[in-house]
């Protein structure tokens, strides 16, 4: 890019033209400027983050605090070359810029956090356990928390299909026929508003085993919301639509298939969405409770080793996990209901 | 639009609709409230006849009523001498609004009877054929909420026209219309039916769309809904909106609705 001196623009004399295009490339190297540095300060604070591993001794026992220290280093260096060569990075350079200013404050935060547990003991222990005690987790026990995860997603995954589809199924049938609705609805109304969780203690001896409990109960946790969402997508179809569809020859069958159940889709999406948040309660309630399996499991099993890294750990695992689940459920909706203007990005 | 024309025949050709002394009420809070009254009207085959009478007077149900949505409470209906019990795709309504299914494409949508007749499969160039006769080839793929309200309601014309109806029953079709869409799309219908054949029955409150549109145009009083007067327009298309014989049943209708001072 070519620099101008204040001479060398005034000598242009009336050539307004150029001397706007200098004007804007001096501009457009100081945005430049300002971007490198917010990624060079998140450099600094993850490099911060290092030294205060390395600066001051540990107060307690824990192996891991050098390899945090060196992995802190990689990083602010990963940091710093990734914002400065932005434009040969292409969509890995701009994603670590635009992410720049939270790289910094992450940096920040794991600092102030490294000394007031690790080094000072600002914060009482073990209820504060510092970074590298929660990364010794990830490392020294990770078939085990592999596994608890694993349980819990099969778990989930089983009780909300389950619920989901019955849930879809009951509230399209309500929402459709008059005889289904004078059946389900006050049933709904009894059963539905009840927390699923209370259920634990009779669910646990009714059904064979802790497993099939769980699912049930995180199915009727899903349940629920699908059913009325559902319920209220199908039966607020405008009726103009069906007057269009049987006009052009439509049988019952495909007011249901192609004219209720798609013109409901959106409640349905927002049902799907509610039940998550639910049946991921019951989830882990079920786990603390019956389930020899899955993280709730283990964050009730750590707590009776008063191990507080491991549940911070298994926390981030958790949480991780159910984020996930609402942005792939947030995909799908997104592919099917492209038709919609301004939907949430989630 | 010519090689378009011999792409989309037409399997049938226009029926003739008898209403016979129908009335019709409905029930609201728990009184009777009558919108038809003994109403008589005899269509010829490949007619386009124009109902017209005041707003709210009844006529959107009698179009209803010859849709197969509704039975009437007296009274029958029939299209080429058999009982109307029902809606059938041989009877296509065009409504006031396009209500396009805003999940489904342009192509979907025109494909909607078709696809509910279960004969999509070996018809689908018929859906290509339709969406080009009404000039909208290039919006196959999109959505109606992408669409103007013009376009809207050419795709709701495509989706009608699909299924070769016999009778088009058009409600207010262009009622929502900007008015220089409107006097587009009036001829534009004007050729539809010419090259198609069907028999038109059409709502309006617009005496000149009327007019410019109808072989006959029959005047409804105020609700309950009586015919008050049969008119036959009898003048070659494609018809100009200057024609002072048309300005002379425009003024002898506006008599009739009482509205001939402003006139």
């Amino acid at each position: 890019m070519p620099t101008y001196s204040a001479s060398e623009i005034a000598s242009l004399g009336g050539d307004r033209e150029t001397a706007l295009i200098a004007g804007d490339g001096g501009l457009h190297f100081v945005n430049k400027l300002r971007f490198s540095i917010t990624g060079i300060g998140a450099g600094l604070a993850w490099l911060a983050f290092g030294l205060s591993c390395m600066r001051w001794p540990d107060i307690g026992d824990w192996p891991r605090t050098e390899a945090v220290a060196y992995t802190a280093f990689a990083i602010a260096g990963g940091i710093a070359i990734a914002t400065t060569a932005q434009a040969a990075l292409g969509k890995f350079g701009d994603g670590v810029q635009r992410r720049a200013p939270w790289l910094f404050a992450l940096g920040a935060f794991l600092t102030l956090w490294e000394l007031a547990t690790a080094k000072f003991g600002w914060l009482p222990l073990p209820f504060f356990p510092p970074p590298q005690s929660i990364v010794e987790v990830y490392t020294d026990d990770l078939p085990k928390l592999l596994d608890s995860a694993f349980a819990s997603v099969k778990l989930q995954l089983g009780g909300y299909f389950i619920g989901a589809a019955v849930g879809f199924l009951t509230g399209v049938s309500i929402g459709w026929s008059r005889l289904a609705g004078y059946w389900v609805h006050p049933i709904l109304r009894f059963i539905g508003p009840l927390p699923a969780t209370a259920w634990l203690p009779i669910a646990f001896f009714t059904f064979p085993s802790a497993w099939s409990a769980s699912t049930f109960l995180i199915a009727l946790a899903t349940g629920f919301p699908v059913t009325v969402l559902t319920w209220s997508g199908v039966a607020s179809v405008s009726t103009a639509y069906y007057d269009v569809a049987r006009t052009l020859g439509a049988k019952p069958s495909f007011l249901v298939t192609k004219v209720a159940i798609p013109a409901a889709l959106p409640h349905v999406f927002v049902g799907l969405f509610m039940g998550l948040g639910a049946s991921f309660a019951v989830l882990v309630v079920a786990e603390m409770i019956g389930v020899k399996a899955g993280l709730g499991f283990y964050l009730q099993w750590a707590q009776g080793w008063a191990s507080y890294n491991n549940m911070y750990a298994a926390l981030i695992v958790m949480s991780l996990l159910c984020s996930g689940a609402i942005t792939l459920l947030f995909k799908v909706r997104d592919r099917l209901l492209v038709w919609q203007k301004g939907v949430v990005k989630w | 639009m010519v090689a378009l024309a011999t792409a989309f025949k037409p399997a049938a050709t226009g029926a003739s609709l008898e209403v016979k002394d129908v009335s019709h009420a409905f029930d609201i809070d728990g009184n009777v409230l009558p919108v038809l009254d003994n109403v008589s009207i005899s269509v010829a085959p490949g007619e386009f006849v124009a109902l017209l009478g005041p707003s709210g007077c009844g006529k959107s149900t009698l179009l209803r009523l010859v849709a197969g949505l509704e039975p009437p409470r007296a009274g029958a209906l029939e299209e080429d001498g058999v009982a109307i019990t029902g809606p059938y795709p041989s009877r296509v309504v065009v409504f006031q609004d396009p209500t396009l299914f805003p999940w489904r494409t342009v192509w979907d949508n025109v494909a909607l009877g078709l696809e509910a007749q279960g004969v999509l499969k070996t018809q689908r160039h018929r859906v290509d054929a339709a969406i080009d006769l009404v000039g909208l080839g290039a919006f196959k793929k999109a959505y109606p909420h992408q669409l103007s309200g013009g376009m809207a309601q050419r795709v709701a014309l495509a989706r009608a026209l699909v299924n070769d109806p016999r009778i088009l029953v058009l409600d207010e079709p262009l009622g929502k219309l900007d008015s220089l869409t409107r006097i587009t799309m009036q001829a534009e219908l004007v050729s539809l039916w010419q090259r198609n054949g069907f028999t038109a029955l059409l709502v309006t409150h617009d005496v000149e769309e009327a007019l410019f549109l109808a072989n006959r145009v029959i005047v409804f009083s105020d609700r309950p809904a009586r015919v008050t007067a049969d008119i036959t327009v009898d003048r070659p298309y494609p018809r100009h909106r200057g024609d002072p014989h048309l300005a002379e049943l425009r003024r002898q209708i506006l008599g009739l609705l009482g509205l001939d001072a402003t006139w």
